[in-house]
Formats: structure tokens, C-alpha cells, sequence
């Protein structure tokens, strides 16, 4: 057990320095980007003493290794800084009335949007894709198993907002049986959300159940010219017994991968559904904030994106190592 | 009496690319209720397909396209899927060859055990954990209270093998089809398995069908031997007559095969510098010490066994030698002149004058890279020919292993035989044009019959190139075939060392004894008389344990 933990921590220090070098490309891509958050709010006619008085109020005009170890400074404290966007400029107008946004404000509520709509497509994806993937293997080389490696490979090929549409118009226009629309806000009850969420989740399941549910078939066939699997069969056991008690348990590595990437990609890369659904995600915000330069509320984005990612990846392999008894139960 | 299998000319086929090629042609086997057959032959003989298609069972690929197989009175071949699965494992059961890959990594052994009696309804999980654990015991495991509640993983190969058997009578078969079941084991380790299988088969009064390509194994089991030939069926007679007297030629190469021995040498001359001297040799992988002040010489011309079971240290010795595993104190000098402990600190002549060859010829040819190339590429790197030289040496070295160069050349090391893989990974090390090869259980994968080819090529080549060998084997019969000394290891230490001639008469120590005497021969009563010899519950482990 202790050589687990080991491991464990091995790889949450290994994720940390991740996180750290992701930092600095993020912060020298997002400073690379052409354009100056001053210079764009103010407008072309703006003075040069207006456009330094603000970017000396943001700390634009400090060197860049200075900002960064700012912002990592305060990032480690729980401070992800002030939105750009957000801060009130009429002091230069003289009526400062001293309120400022903060990033972790602006994001929060996104946030919690996009981790719900993630939580949902997850609980309709990954069951989906594990069954579907057992049968193919179960029937493999059978209509069945053709069939839905023909469909999912559709529906991953596809751009997605194609998918929304479609699901729109047959589930919210020709059969109203969904709202179109997930504009979802503070005070709804959890029936309401889920109800607006549907129909982004189902076009996210779409899109991610092929991978899932093609390495299942894929890790679970690799298995079936083990030994043991013949030694099942020669036991006398049901087909569908040896693939969920003999193979399955061998081939979750590959499967909790997988579904670690995919879940982490419903967390960083559906801003297009969220367009389409008019979803207040994390991704609009995030696509909104580069628009309009908004560096600090950019950078706190990336920096959840990318620890989405590292978190999602541990995790997969913490639980990888678990379902493997060698591991569990040393000699 | 009604037999329990029948089997009436069946053929089978097996499909490669896209054609079907015949595996087994027309073989009838009859088995009645309690009696052992042994099934004999090399690999690709055909004794695994034989064996399945009794259980009424093909593999992927594999088709019968003629023939009966009946079992108790019921048609095998056109039973539904449903009919076969009650029979499988509730009256006929499987042992396979290595029951490490066998067992399912992913659950205890006592639940694969139970998996059986309870999906077939024949008892209860906690009666089939009961009867499980009072078959470990009559199988003589250590535990068996406790050892069924762990992973295959956390068992021993030999222990393995007999928790498999214990799992193949979870529901008490009429019939167990054993598929080499102790070819992976070391010779200690067979005797307890062959003697707990024999025991347990006899008191359930189990039909069998024993598959090895042993002799000396199947002698000990069977009532009866059939003898396989590529698919075909060469002759079938009692245990005792098939010994005896067999009548086919092809029977009688494969009793011939254990008669080969090279002449004993001189003894070198006292005062010689050996081309290789290990010098109080430890070693460890990271804390486990493995290796305790290990010492031996090898000299010019000569070829050193070192056996010992699996675990002994003899790879070991092997990979510091090489330098792969620098030792944690000692020396290895070569010439009389000591080697760096690193390989990576050895120049390009010290690492060219000792070569090695492998034991899985299948896995130390990079399958994508043809003949001359594998070849070709030690002759360039160490002996720095290129072009027309280098494709001339490796054509000579080619013709040194009797395989001809012009139809050899350009292939890949999947369109060669076992046998002729090994030859390659012997041209490969004399490509470097060593004094010193080291052949880690050269012959350990091969058939006898390829094996005994393979020993000879050993040899003259020795002469030949006045090459010195170090000869890792657990294989007594090799030992006695091709060394002039021997060193037998035992937990990383030298129990024992000298000329052959001596360590094959007594007295020995008692460990060379325990190897010695377990080496099965071809008679028939021998397990029993060396278990009566060694006391019913001394075999293997206690005996082991006594000397230690």
C-alpha cells in the first residue's frame, strides 16, 4: 500500500510542475497577443495620458517577469486578480465608486454552469458508451456491432453545431419536447436546470461517445486471445460472463483513460454547444474575455483548463493503478 | 465397457491468410471411464487441437471439417453452444501449460475456483470455498486455509499449476484434458506437481488425457501413449510396450534423442588463464541481494553448464558478466585482465568478445528486419565491413549455420522455424567473432529433436573457433550432452562446481542430488519409487526446505 501512495504523490508533485510550466506559456502567450486592453476601451481618439494613466492603474506598464510572478503570487493565494472588463473606470472621470470585480467573481458562476452541463453529458456518456462498447465486443463483427461504430463515428465526424441542430429541430421543433434555449440563471430549481441542460448535454454525448466507446470494444478484444479468457470459456462460462467478469476487469486502464480525456475536454472545449444553446458556460466567457483583451479573466480560464486537464489525467491514473491487483496487492 | 471418448477420424483445419490448412488428419482416440492416455509429440503436431477438440472445442482460426467426437454418448460436434457450456467445466475440465497466464490477474483464486461449481449449480459458494480448500490440501499446497484468498500474482508457477488442477476438479469432471502442465516448471517443481496430479486423478478415478512432448513425463502419467507426427497419428500402444518396443522409426528418434554426449576433454592444464574468471561475484537489484560471492573460470575450448532452478541467480551471473548488471563487489576479468563493471565503460573489443544468445529466439530477432540485415549489422559495427565485404561475411556466417545464403538472406524472421530462429541468434553472436558466448536456455523452447541439431552446431562450432561457453540450463540432459563443468547455483550462491564426469557420480551435495534424481526418466515406475524413496510428504518444497 505504501508503494501507492508513493506513486500517489509522485505524480500530484508531477502535476504541479505541470501546472507551473503551463503558467508561463500561458502567460507569455496571452501577453503576445497582438492588441492593448487600454488602447482598446478607450478608442482611437484617446489621449496617450489616458491610455498610460490606465494601464499604469492595471500595472501594464511593469516588465512582464514582474506581472507574472504578480499574478502566480496571488494565483497561489486564491487571488486570481481584477477583471479588466469589470473595473470601474470613472475614476478618471473623478467618481470612483471603489468597486472592482474581481476574476474568481466572473468566473465562479460560469464555472459551476459548465462543471453541471460537464456532470450531466458524463452521467449520460460514460454508461452509454461502456455498455454499447461491451456489446459491440460481445457481438463483435456482427450488424450490431457495425451499426454502432458506423453511428458513433458519424455523430465524432460531424462538426457539432451540425449535431445541436439537428437534435434541435427534431427535439425542440418538430417534437417540442425540449427547450431549445439553456439560458439558464441563479435560482432555478434543479429540475429546471437539468431540463435547459438536456439538449446540449445529449449533443456533448454525441461527440464524445465514439472515443469511449470504441476503446472499450478495442481494450476488451485485445484481451479475448489471453489464456485466461480461453480457460473461462473452456469453464463453461456465458459469453457475456467472460467479457464482464474475465475481460472487462483487465481492460479498465485503457478505458479509464479515455474517458479522463473526454471528460476533461467537456470541461475545455464546448464552447461551440454552448454558442448554439446560448449555455452561460465557461467557454463563452473565456471566448468573450480574449475579444476585449480582458488578460486577467484569459489567464485564470486557461490556468482552470489546464488544471482540468492534469486533475482528470491523476485521476485516471490513481484509478488505473487501483484496477491492477499487482499494484493493490504486492507479493 | 462403453468408452467415455470416442473420437472417429477427425479432421481439422487451421486458416493462415486466407487459406485452410489441415492440422489433424483422420485421428480416432478412444478413452474409457478412468484411464489415462498420453498424447505425444512436438510442437505443431497437432496434441493441443487433438486435446480441445475432445472438449468439443476449437480455437479462433480452427475448424473441424470431418469426423465425431463423442462424449459419454453425446455428439460434441453438433451439440449447441448452450449444451457444450453445461458440460464444459462440470464434466470436462482443463489444465493449460502455464497456469500463470491462465488464471484471471484480476480475482483471487478461490473465487476462479467457485466461479465454476456455482454457475453450473453444483454447489454453493461457501461448499465450493469448503471443497476448495480441502482440494489445496490434498494437492499438498502450503496454506490451504489462506492461499486461495490471494492473486494469482502471489503464488508461485508450481503452486499455480496445482491450484489449476484443484480448479479443474472443483466439479468433479469425468474427464481432465492436462495441456503441459509442468513444461514451465523447473525439474524440482515437476515432481510435486506430476505426483499430486497422479494422486488426485486416482482417487477421483478421473479419466484423462495427458498432452506433453516429455517422454519421460508421459511415462509416469498414461496407461496408454498415442504418438502425433505433424497432424497425423504415428502409433499407439500401452505405457509399458510403447517403452519397450516402439515400432515406428519416428517413435524411435524420439526415444534416441537423450542419447547424445560429447566426448569428455582433457583437463586443462593447471596454471592456464581462463578466457573468463568470475571473482567473488555479489550482486543486487536495488536492496534484494541476489547474488553471494559467486566464483567460477571458464577456459579456452570449454564449456561451463550452470544450472539451477529458475530464480538460482544464473541469469544474473550472466548479466554482470555482460556488464548490463555492474556487481556490488568482485571482479570479472577476461584474459586475465579485469573488465569494467558497467558495460557502458568497456571499450568496443571488450564488449565484442562476449556475445549472448537468447533463450526465446522469437523475441531477440526484430521481427521487422531480415536475415542479413540482423546479421549484417554486428559485422559492420564491430568488425566495421560494409558493402560487398560485409554482405560475403554475413553469407559465410550463414554457411557456418548450415543454412544455406542465397535462400535465406532477404527473409524475415517470421518465415523461419523456431529451430532455425536460434541458429540466426547463434550467426548473430559469432558475427563479432567472440572468444566467449554466453547461451542463456538456448534450447529450453525448442523440440528435442531441433534442440539436439542445435547442441550439435554448439559443439562443432567450439571446436571449430575454439569458442569457450557459459551454459545457463535447468535441462540435466543438456548438461550431460554439452558441458565439460559444471556450477550449480542455488539462492545466488555455488552449491557445487567441477568436471561433468564427477557431478554425475556420487556423492554430491545434497541439492546436486535433489536436481539429479528429479530429472524424470523413461520408466514408468520411477515416480513412484523415487516418492516412496523421498517419503510421500518430502517431495519438492520439504526436501528443499531439509537441505537449506
Amino acid at each position: 500500500m505504501h508503494s501507492i501512495i508513493r506513486i500517489i504523490l509522485q505524480r500530484l508533485a508531477l502535476g504541479l510542475l505541470t501546472l507551473f510550466v503551463v503558467s508561463v506559456v500561458i502567460f507569455t502567450a496571452v501577453n503576445m497577443l497582438p492588441g492593448d486592453f487600454a488602447q482598446a476601451i478607450l478608442g482611437q481618439g484617446a489621449t496617450p495620458e489616458a491610455v498610460d494613466a490606465i494601464r499604469k492603474d492595471l500595472g501594464l506598464d511593469q516588465p512582464p517577469v514582474t506581472r507574472y510572478f504578480q499574478w502566480l503570487g496571488g494565483a497561489l493565494q486564491g487571488d486570481l486578480g481584477n477583471s479588466f472588463a469589470q473595473a470601474n473606470f470613472a475614476s478618471f472621470v473623478g467618481a470612483d465608486s471603489g468597486v472592482r470585480t474581481t476574476v474568481a467573481q466572473q468566473i465562479a458562476p460560469r464555472f459551476a454552469n459548465t462543471m453541471f452541463l460537464a456532470a450531466v453529458t458524463a452521467c449520460i456518456a460514460v454508461p452509454v458508451s461502456l455498455v454499447l462498447g461491451i456489446l459491440a465486443a460481445l457481438f463483435r463483427n456482427s450488424v450490431f456491432d457495425r451499426a454502432t461504430n458506423v453511428t458513433t463515428l458519424t455523430s465524432i465526424s460531424s462538426p457539432e453545431f451540425f449535431l445541436a441542430y439537428v437534435l434541435i429541430l427534431f427535439l425542440a421543433v418538430l417534437n417540442p419536447m425540449l427547450p431549445s434555449l439553456s439560458n439558464i440563471f441563479e435560482g432555478m430549481s434543479f429540475g429546471e436546470r437539468l431540463e435547459k441542460t438536456l439538449l446540449p448535454a445529449l449533443t456533448l454525448t454525441l461527440v464524445v461517445t465514439a472515443h469511449m466507446m470504441r476503446m472499450t470494444r478495442a481494450a476488451i478484444i485485445n484481451l479475448l486471445a489471453s489464456p485466461y479468457i480461453e480457460m473461462a470459456r473452456l469453464k463453461g462460462m456465458s459469453p457475456m460472463r467472460v467479457i464482464v467478469k474475465h475481460a472487462l476487469p483487465n481492460a479498465l486502464a485503457p478505458i479509464i483513460n479515455v474517458i479522463a480525456l473526454n471528460l476533461a475536454y467537456l470541461i475545455t472545449g464546448v464552447v461551440v454547444v454552448e454558442v448554439v444553446f446560448v449555455y452561460p458556460g465557461i467557454g463563452q466567457l473565456f471566448v468573450d474575455s480574449v475579444k476585449i483583451r480582458d488578460i486577467p479573466v484569459v489567464q485564470a480560464c486557461c490556468l482552470i483548463f489546464a488544471a482540468a486537464y492534469i486533475l482528470l489525467n491523476l485521476l485516471a491514473d490513481i484509478l488505473s493503478i487501483l484496477s491492477n491487483p499487482r499494484l493493490r496487492h504486492p507479493k | 465397457m462403453s468408452a467415455l471418448v470416442e473420437i472417429r477420424d477427425l479432421w481439422i483445419e487451421g486458416r493462415s491468410d486466407e487459406t485452410w490448412s489441415p492440422i489433424i488428419n483422420g485421428a480416432s482416440l478412444r478413452l474409457n471411464k478412468g484411464e489415462v492416455l498420453g498424447l505425444i509429440g512436438e510442437s505443431g503436431a497437432g496434441k493441443s487441437t487433438l486435446g480441445l477438440a475432445a472438449m468439443g472445442f476449437t480455437r479462433d482460426g480452427v475448424r473441424i471439417s470431418k469426423g465425431s467426437v463423442m462424449f459419454d454418448g453425446i455428439d460434441l460436434i453438433n451439440a449447441s453452444a448452450a449444451k457444450k457450456r453445461d458440460l464444459l467445466g462440470k464434466r470436462i475440465a482443463y489444465v493449460a501449460q502455464s497456469a500463470a497466464a491462465s488464471f484471471n490477474p484480476a480475482h483471487k483464486l478461490i473465487d476462479q475456483h467457485t466461479e465454476g461449481p456455482v454457475q453450473h449449480g453444483v454447489m454453493s459458494r461457501a461448499e465450493s470455498v469448503q471443497d476448495g480448500i480441502e482440494l489445496y490440501r490434498r494437492l499438498r499446497l502450503p496454506n490451504p486455509e489462506e492461499i486461495g484468498f490471494r492473486y494469482p500474482h502471489q503464488v508461485s508457477g508450481g503452486q499455480l499449476q496445482r491450484a489449476m488442477t484443484a480448479m479443474a476438479m472443483s466439479c468433479r469432471p469425468d474427464l481432465i484434458i492436462f495441456d503441459e502442465p509442468t513444461t514451465a516448471l523447473d525439474v524440482t517443481t515437476q515432481i510435486e506437481v506430476l505426483a499430486s496430479i497422479r494422486d488426485i486423478v486416482e482417487q477421483f478415478d478421473t479419466a484423462a488425457i495427458y498432452i506433453t512432448h516429455d517422454l519421460a513425463v508421459v511415462a509416469q502419467m498414461a496407461d496408454r501413449i498415442k504418438v502425433l507426427l505433424k497432424g497425423d497419428e504415428v502409433e499407439e500402444a500401452d505405457t509399458r510396450t510403447m517403452l519397450a518396443q516402439p515400432k515406428e522409426d519416428y517413435t524411435k528418434t524420439l526415444w534416441a534423442v537423450r542419447a547424445f554426449e560429447r566426448p569428455q576433454k582433457p583437463a586443462v592444464h593447471t596454471g592456464a588463464t581462463p578466457v573468463v574468471s568470475v571473482q567473488n561475484v555479489s550482486a543486487a537489484y536495488g536492496k534484494i541481494q541476489v547474488l553471494h560471492d559467486v566464483s567460477f573460470d571458464i577456459h579456452e575450448g570449454r564449456t561451463v553448464a550452470v544450472v539451477g532452478e529458475s530464480g538460482s541467480g544464473k541469469s544474473t551471473t550472466a548479466r554482470c558478466i555482460t556488464g548490463l548488471l555492474p556487481p556490488t563487489s568482485g571482479v570479472i576479468e577476461f584474459d586475465g585482465q579485469p573488465l569494467p563493471a558497467n558495460y557502458k565503460s568497456r571499450n568496443k573489443d571488450q564488449l565484442r568478445q562476449a556475445q549472448m544468445i537468447y533463450q526465446m529466439a522469437d523475441t531477440a530477432l526484430n521481427p521487422r528486419t531480415t536475415i542479413g540485415d540482423i546479421i549484417g549489422r554486428p559485422v559492420q559495427f564491430y568488425m566495421g565491413l560494409t558493402g560487398k565485404q560485409r554482405r560475403r561475411r554475413v553469407e559465410e556466417l550463414l554457411d557456418e549455420i548450415e543454412l544455406p545464403a542465397a535462400q535465406y538472406y532477404d527473409r524475415l524472421p517470421s518465415e523461419l522455424s523456431g529451430g532455425q530462429k536460434q541458429r540466426i541468434g547463434i550467426a548473430r553472436a559469432l558475427a563479432a567473432e567472440p572468444k566467449f558466448i554466453i547461451c542463456d536456455e538456448v534450447t529450453s523452447a525448442l523440440d528435442q529433436l531441433v534442440a539436439e541439431g542445435i547442441l550439435k552446431l554448439l559443439a562443432r562450432l567450439q571446436d571449430d573457433l575454439k569458442l569457450s561457453y557459459m551454459f545457463i540450463t535447468h535441462d540435466l540432459a543438456t548438461v550431460k550432452a554439452i558441458a565439460d563443468e559444471v556450477v550449480v547455483m542455488k539462492e545466488g550462491k555455488v552449491v557445487e562446481q567441477g568436471p561433468k564426469h564427477d557431478m554425475f557420480v556420487p556423492p554430491h551435495h545434497p541439492y546436486t542430488d535433489l536436481l539429479l534424481s528429479s530429472v524424470p526418466e523413461m520408466d514408468p515406475d520411477w515416480l513412484t519409487n523415487l516418492l516412496n524413496e523421498r517419503g510421500v510428504d518430502n517431495i519438492g518444497d520439504a526436501a528443499v526446505d531439509k537441505m537449506s
